[in-house]
């Protein structure tokens, strides 16, 4: 029927941005499919996030079931492969998130259906889905086309687009759970908040930011001169915490954190989807990076291409002499 | 304990300019350096470290070229036992799912209580072969995981989500588990150990010799087709400072101090 079956992400209690943002483009791809879109929600006591999903105009399915409290892989994958059936969308498709990558692929396996993950475009052309993705660290970008199937199946990037306005109130239709009871699922234990440190820097003004270009951690020092300088706080790229260069919570990232300081400086940062989306908001950003391509460069207000330690010296010097 | 960990051999793009080749559908990788994927490098770590914890033995498995072994060595010298590379031209060039069903070909058959796979691919983004594996051996998974402790018959992990928050969840044994990168952190290889892998099993298989049918995998198998590549154009409005290291550095101090944003 070519309807476009968009699963609504939520956790602890909030839906994610990601669920409005694929909304953004679901509607053309099922206009071209000749269907409609549907939105899905699983969870338990879901009545605000059902109405919240229905300012968008589309019709939205509930299934509501205490089963479905916290996110669980192998019981989306059971429930979603009973909707497919149940259903039969044109496109599935879902976040590319911690959530969406851990149940699509198992799903497109068990149903033997096409998968294309981390789109950050999708179009319907001459009956034809096409589905466009990153490579290379963002440096390669890949049209894949699905062949002909009965359900394509899609994890979207988050923040590859923006979400729509509101529009009309779409309607809410309850469905049945399949899930079964006598089934051992994984074990659900508890969530542990990010770790809190001595700095919060989502509330820094002023951040110079390290990646995997620092090298080693004794050129640590130099960064150091030119944050106390500028009364900045230290942050970083994901490289840069797993190398034990700065504490886990100054990461910077989709794993990390969202920083909006007044000033950003990258220094040695390829500029990954995962880690612009966590410093984009920044209100003026300064790139040091010896690779003129570097994605970095995309958000970046001022720019040097250049080795950061021919560059760093300087910097800190003029700075203080500024002051 | 009997892990099997799978790694693969991806270029270093990270400083180097991407060029395609002629054809639109491949990218001349001729002067990329490549090495072992960022987060099978933790997962390899971590299999080692669960050997040495509880005993057993691990396996290296990967699909990849000849002058992918120095990579496989380097894995054994870290302490894996022995190792499995697969090399076939037949099967699919651009579908995780039929990755996924190779690297259980080269699986299935054999005990295991644990597979270890990295969570995502630094060259093509994917964050799919695992889990997708997983399906095919029929057993229980977790992906993004960053802490992995061993209980009786199962394992407990906490999976990394967005913006840091953890999932703690227990998953019975075996499963695959899909390593995120600063799980733990990674040995260098001592020399002896390099000495010692030299020494240790590498066997190479095709697809026949693990059972996989190459019609199962190959491009007709696959259900999508990678229609082209290009390089998107890098829309930047930044302002590029110019001039020697030393003037672009006095630019921008100058252009920060003015702007008062210092
Ligand atoms: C699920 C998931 C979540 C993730 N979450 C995050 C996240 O929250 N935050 C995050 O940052 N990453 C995250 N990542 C990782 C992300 O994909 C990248 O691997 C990471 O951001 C790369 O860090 P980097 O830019 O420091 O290193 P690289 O990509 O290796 O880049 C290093 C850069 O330094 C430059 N360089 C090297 N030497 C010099 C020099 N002397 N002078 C100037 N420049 C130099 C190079 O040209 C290069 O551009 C996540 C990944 C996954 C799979
Ligand atoms: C133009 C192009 C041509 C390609 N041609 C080929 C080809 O001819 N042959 C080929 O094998 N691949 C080829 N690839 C790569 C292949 O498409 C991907 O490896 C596959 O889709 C899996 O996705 P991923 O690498 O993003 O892994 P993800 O889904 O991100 O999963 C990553 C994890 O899966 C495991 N894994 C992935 N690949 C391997 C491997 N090769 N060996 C062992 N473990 C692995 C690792 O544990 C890794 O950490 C090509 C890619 C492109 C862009």
């Amino acid at each position: 029927m070519g309807n476009v079956l968009v699963l609504a992400e939520h956790r602890q209690g909030a839906l994610r941005d990601v669920s409005f943002e694929m909304l953004a483009v679901a509607p053309g791809v099922a206009e071209g499919m000749g269907g409609e879109v549907v939105v899905l929600l699983l969870g338990s006591s879901l009545d605000d996030m059902a109405k919240k999903m229905t300012e968008y105009g589309h019709k939205v399915m509930v299934l509501d079931d205490p089963a479905f409290e916290n996110f669980n892989g192998e019981k989306y994958q059971m429930a979603l492969s009973a909707i497919i059936d149940d259903l039969k969308p044109a496109v599935l498709m879902t976040g590319h998130t911690a959530q969406g990558v851990d149940f699509m692929p198992a799903l497109a396996v068990e149903k033997k259906l096409p998968l294309v993950s981390d789109v950050v475009e999708l179009n319907y052309e001459g009956d034809v889905l096409k589905a466009t993705r990153q490579l290379y660290s963002g440096k390669v970008n890949a049209v894949v086309a699905f062949k002909p199937a009965d359900t394509y199946l899609v994890t979207f990037r988050e923040g590859a687009v923006e979400a729509p306005e509101a529009s009309a109130a779409g309607e809410v239709e309850k469905m049945d759970s399949p899930l079964k009871e006598d089934v051992p699922y994984r074990k659900f234990v508890e969530y542990i908040e990010a770790e809190v440190g001595d700095v919060d820097i989502t509330q820094s003004e002023i951040l110079v930011a390290i990646g995997r270009g620092l090298k080693e951690d004794k050129n640590l020092p130099e960064i150091e001169a030119l944050a106390e300088t500028i009364k900045a706080d230290l942050a970083g790229s994901r490289a840069a915490t797993d190398a034990g260069w700065i504490p886990h919570d100054r990461q910077v990232g989709t794993s990390g954190k969202a920083v909006k300081p007044k000033l950003y400086i990258a220094l040695g940062i390829s500029g990954a989807f995962q880690h612009l989306a966590g410093m984009k908001g920044a209100k003026t950003i300064v790139a040091v990076n010896k690779d003129p391509e570097a994605p970095i460069f995309t958000v970046a207000d001022y720019a040097i291409v250049d080795d950061m330690f021919k560059v760093l010296p300087k910097l800190t010097e003029k700075l203080k002499e500024l002051k | 304990m009997k892990t099997f960990v799978c790694i693969k051999y991806v270029p270093d793009t990270s400083e180097a300019e991407v060029k395609l080749n002629p054809d639109g559908l491949t990218v001349d990788d001729s002067r990329f350096s490549f090495d072992i994927n960022d987060a099978d490098n933790y997962a390899v770590e971590e299999s080692v470290l669960i050997k040495e914890a509880q005993g057993g033995e691990v396996t290296v498995l990967s699909i990849g070229p000849k002058k992918s072994e120095v990579m496989i060595r380097m894995a054994m010298a870290k302490g894996c036992d022995k190792a499995t590379r697969i090399e076939d031209d037949r099967m699919a060039d651009y579908d995780p799912l039929m990755v996924a069903k190779v690297l259980a070909g080269g699986i299935k058959g054999q005990e295991f209580d644990l597979v270890l796979t990295g969570c995502m691919a630094n060259d093509d983004w994917h964050m799919t072969t695992g889990v997708a594996l997983a399906e095919e051996l029929g057993v229980k998974h977790a992906s993004m995981v960053n802490k992995v402790e061993l209980l009786d018959g199962k394992v407990k992990v906490h999976r990394e989500l967005e913006g840091g928050l953890l999932e703690v969840v227990e998953v019975e044994l075996p499963a695959v588990l899909t390593i995120q990168t600063g799980i733990n952190e990674p040995r260098y290889a001592p020399i002896r150990g390099i000495r010692q892998a030299q020494k240790k099993e590498l066997n190479v298989v095709s697809l026949d010799d693990i059972g996989v049918d190459p019609a199962s995998v190959n491009a007709d198998a696959s259900q999508v087709v990678l229609e082209k590549l290009y390089i998107p154009e890098m829309e930047s409005t930044a302002e590029f400072i110019e001039g020697e290291p030393e003037e672009k550095a006095e630019k921008l101090a100058a252009i920060l101090h003015k702007g008062g944003l210092v």
